[in-house]
């Protein structure tokens, strides 16, 4: 395997573990508001209290690792999607702040103003990654300077906004498995409840996203026309997504967890097999696409970083089993909650 | 002015470090403080101890949160408002900057989430060791950081080649680039600073419960191992600081310039100005007060050997003098401070008097401001100093900015960032307030329990024990 495909693959793995960690918790900001009490307010934000920091470091580190291995299309990406990337920003600072200060007050408005920041910077938040992933998809107006041609309103186009508020349904659907899983009696029976909401709501737009995908992008399924195999993740994708309300039925929230993670992770997949060898598509010819070739870095430098990921990888896969397996089972308020 | 897309990137850029910049030199020195108080709790299994490392972590818990988010902006803002910059140092940078992504935010993530939660959950030597990780975490970042820093004030281990239509820097070899000639002074430098501002945070804190005669036996023994830890600090930063300023002698000698106001090179040995104000127009130092050939024997350690001054340099690559002078003259007048102040305290501790004099201890509580100012006036110097190039003597700052994003973006999101950073501004300071007005959990009850305001108190933090250590809970809880 050579190094530019490595760094690419890794990008894939940061990205995955992101979507899976980080989209639990931002489903659950999503799903905030339709708490009743506010024991249960803070049941929601104390679920994920020890670990939402650990899971935006995945966020944090695939960014870091994008501006090493491939400094064209962090730069054109960053600099391109300037407005989308400032409202994420502000949305990530809004959350991280609600969650640390929603509970430091007992007056009702402060919780209430808190509440709602929750809610809307996670929701705001899917929203913008769907709407990235669409972008990517779809390619964007970049020319051969490697800049960024198109403004804002470029960016809000149906189909990008489309994969958005699918992005949004299966964080809330992944949020709520992750929910039941923490919870107890009578606020678990009514997570139950959103939980099928939420996957009717998701199952509807996944199959939306997947007809016009393969309707008006052609180019998306270029790679699976040259690989056929790659189809079998697409039967085990359906296969993962069909699994989970089986699973919720027979009460086994934690394997209902687990597929739904291997559903974000084969959809992760699916986009990168679409985009591959790319990491930016433009629209305006696919001579000036920002590939895992003519956007990376020096050879050393993508070895330098490969030595350093495989010694740091063991350790940050520790912590992060090390951390969930210590605040495993279910969610209490204590002293030190939110 | 504000029209120049460039200028409006390095506010924005000056803005939102300056405000990162308030939260990770506190969590670094309150990290050490917490090791250095639950340490001593594993040691006597004293409860005073576990319940002075506890306050210590709630306060570097609230502030720990505000470093991760306003942190997050920072690395993208590289890509953002930087764009060119990022395209340029990307081969060279970004190995830094995902070296610090894998080594140190999840060391420090993980290991704080068992730090802040983990009280009931974990055996204290557990705790403890995570205590030791937050903490180390927290060095490793500023680590990793600083040297993408250093490199570009000292670039090393590196070669620059053809790239598409532009250029670009490539790395030669790792270790040349990882301690590049700035790295080690620099990140010393950095971490001292970080120290004296966490000890003098906690001077600051415990002298006003000394002033108002709350948790004295707390705020005693807190003030004792801060005191030593800030003198320490200080009197380290002496040698530090010294050090790295003959290393911008030698790798950067316009920046020295700079910093001390040297407009024309002297005849033999240059003078070191006590004080002055620069006139950029009459390029000149006003009402200076100088010590004759004391900077050329800091320097070079004799009094004779020139120093270069300003007009060695070509017009467009001499940095402004206003901003850096004054900031670095601020800075080590305040850091002479900080030594006087921490061995004035060590000699009344001596002498049995420390916590007699109200005067010092009011003088102590404002003090942690000063060590703020120290910690931001530092990186304006080194940063204002390497003007006009964003990677020194390679690429200029103006050469550095995003082509495709306009300046009306940027002004859009300085606005943005001003509004949000205000407002969390504001969340932090009544956090830390009511956090620091409620106390540590000691047993101690208010002395001045006849008064309205005694009982309310005494009322609050009833409610505060029976529900929780951080925070009053609700009425209808209760």
């Amino acid at each position: 395997m050579d190094l530019n495909l490595f760094w690419y693959l890794m990008i894939g793995v940061l990205l995955t573990g992101y979507a899976i960690l980080d989209g639990f918790d931002l489903g659950v900001g999503t799903l905030h508001l339709f708490t009743r009490t506010d024991e249960e307010r803070r049941l929601s934000m104390n679920s994920i209290g020890p670990v939402w920091d650990g899971n935006e470091v995945w966020l944090v580190t695939a960014g870091g690792a994008l501006f090493a291995a491939f400094p064209h299309a962090y730069a054109t990406a960053f600099s391109g999607f300037y407005l989308a990337f400032m409202l994420l920003l502000c949305a990530l600072i809004f959350r991280a702040v609600a969650l640390e200060f929603r509970s430091k007050r007992p007056s009702k408005g402060w919780r209430q103003s808190w509440d709602v920041a929750f809610f809307a910077s996670s929701t705001l938040s899917a929203l913008l990654f769907g709407v990235a992933v669409g972008n990517m998809i779809q390619g964007i107006p970049i020319g051969a300077d490697k800049e960024y041609a198109g403004g804002f309103w470029n960016l809000l186009t149906p189909y990008p906004l489309l994969v958005g508020v699918f992005n949004v349904s299966m964080f809330a659907m992944h949020g709520s498995i992750y929910l039941y899983l923490k919870t107890e009696g009578e606020l678990q029976e009514r997570v139950r409840q959103w939980f099928y909401k939420a996957f009717a709501i998701f199952v509807v737009l996944y199959v939306v996203v997947s007809c016009v995908t393969v309707w008006r992008l052609p180019s998306a399924t270029v790679n699976f026309r040259e690989f056929p195999w790659l189809t079998g993740v697409v039967v085990l994708n359906v296969l993962a997504v069909a699994n989970i309300p089986r699973a919720i039925y027979l009460g086994l929230p934690g394997r209902a967890l687990v597929t739904s993670s291997l559903t974000i992770a084969a959809l992760v997949l699916l986009f990168g097999v679409a985009l591959f060898p790319n990491l930016i598509v433009s629209s305006m010819g696919p001579e000036y696409n920002l590939t895992a070739y003519n956007a990376a870095s020096s050879q050393r430098t993508l070895w330098i970083m490969r030595n350093i990921a495989f010694i740091g990888l063991p350790f940050v896969l520790t912590y992060t089993v090390a951390i969930y397996w210590i605040f495993r089972g279910k969610v209490k308020l204590t002293p030190t909650s939110y | 002015m504000f029209a120049d897309a460039t200028m409006l990137a390095r506010i924005q850029f000056g803005l939102t470090i300056a405000f990162h910049y308030l939260f990770p030199p506190l969590t670094i020195g309150l990290g050490v403080v917490m090791v250095m108080t639950e340490g001593a709790y594993i040691v006597t299994r004293d409860k005073l101890w576990e319940i002075t490392a506890k306050y210590w972590t709630r306060l570097f818990a609230a502030t720990f949160a505000m470093g991760v988010a306003t942190g997050i902006v920072m690395e993208f803002q590289f890509g953002t408002n930087w764009s060119t910059y990022s395209r340029f140092v990307g081969d060279v940078f970004g190995s830094a900057l995902a070296a610090e992504g894998v080594f140190a935010f999840f060391l420090e993530s993980g290991f704080l989430a068992v730090l802040v939660f983990g009280w009931d959950r974990v055996s204290p030597a557990v705790h403890f060791l995570s205590t030791l990780m937050v903490s180390l975490g927290s060095m490793f970042s500023a680590v990793w950081i600083v040297v993408a820093n250093s490199w570009q004030q000292t670039p090393a281990g590196y070669h620059v080649v053809r790239d598409g239509n532009g250029w670009r820097a490539e790395i030669t070899d790792f270790w040349a680039m990882v301690f590049n000639p700035s790295s080690v002074p620099r990140l010393t430098h950095t971490l001292i600073g970080c120290f004296i501002l966490g000890a003098f945070f906690v001077m600051s804190i415990t002298a006003w419960y000394l002033l108002k005669k709350r948790h004295e036996e707390f705020a005693r023994r807190s003030f004792k191992v801060a005191l030593v830890f800030g003198a320490v600090a200080s009197l380290a930063q002496l040698f530090v600081g010294h050090d790295h300023a003959k290393q911008v002698a030698a790798t950067q000698p316009a920046k020295l310039a700079a910093y001390e106001g040297l407009y024309k090179t002297p005849e033999g040995g240059a003078p070191l100005s006590l004080i002055g104000w620069p006139n950029e127009k009459a390029q000149r130092l006003d009402y200076a007060v100088e010590i004759p050939g004391m900077l050329s024997f800091l320097v070079h350690g004799d009094t004779k050997t020139p120093v270069p001054g300003l007009d060695q340099f070509k017009p467009e690559d001499r940095p402004p003098v206003v901003v850096p002078f004054l900031a670095y003259h601020a800075m080590i007048a305040l850091g002479m401070g900080f030594i006087g102040l921490s061995l004035l305290g060590l000699f009344l501790w001596w002498r049995g008097t420390l916590f007699q004099h109200r005067w010092l201890l009011w003088v102590y509580v404002f003090a942690v401001l000063g060590a703020y100012a120290a910690n931001q006036l530092g990186w304006i110097a080194a940063e204002v100093g390497r003007q006009p190039w964003s990677v020194y003597g390679l690429l200029r700052t103006a050469d550095s900015v995003s082509k495709s994003v306009k300046a009306g973006e940027i002004l859009a999101s300085i606005i943005m960032f001003t509004i949000v950073y205000a407002l969390l501004f504001a969340v932090w300071i009544y956090v830390m307030n009511s956090k620091i007005q409620h106390g540590p959990d000691t047993d101690e009850t208010h002395p001045d329990k006849t008064s309205l305001d005694g009982l309310m108190e005494a009322a609050g933090s009833l409610g505060g024990h029976r529900h929780s250590m951080t925070e009053v809970s609700d009425g209808k809880d209760s």
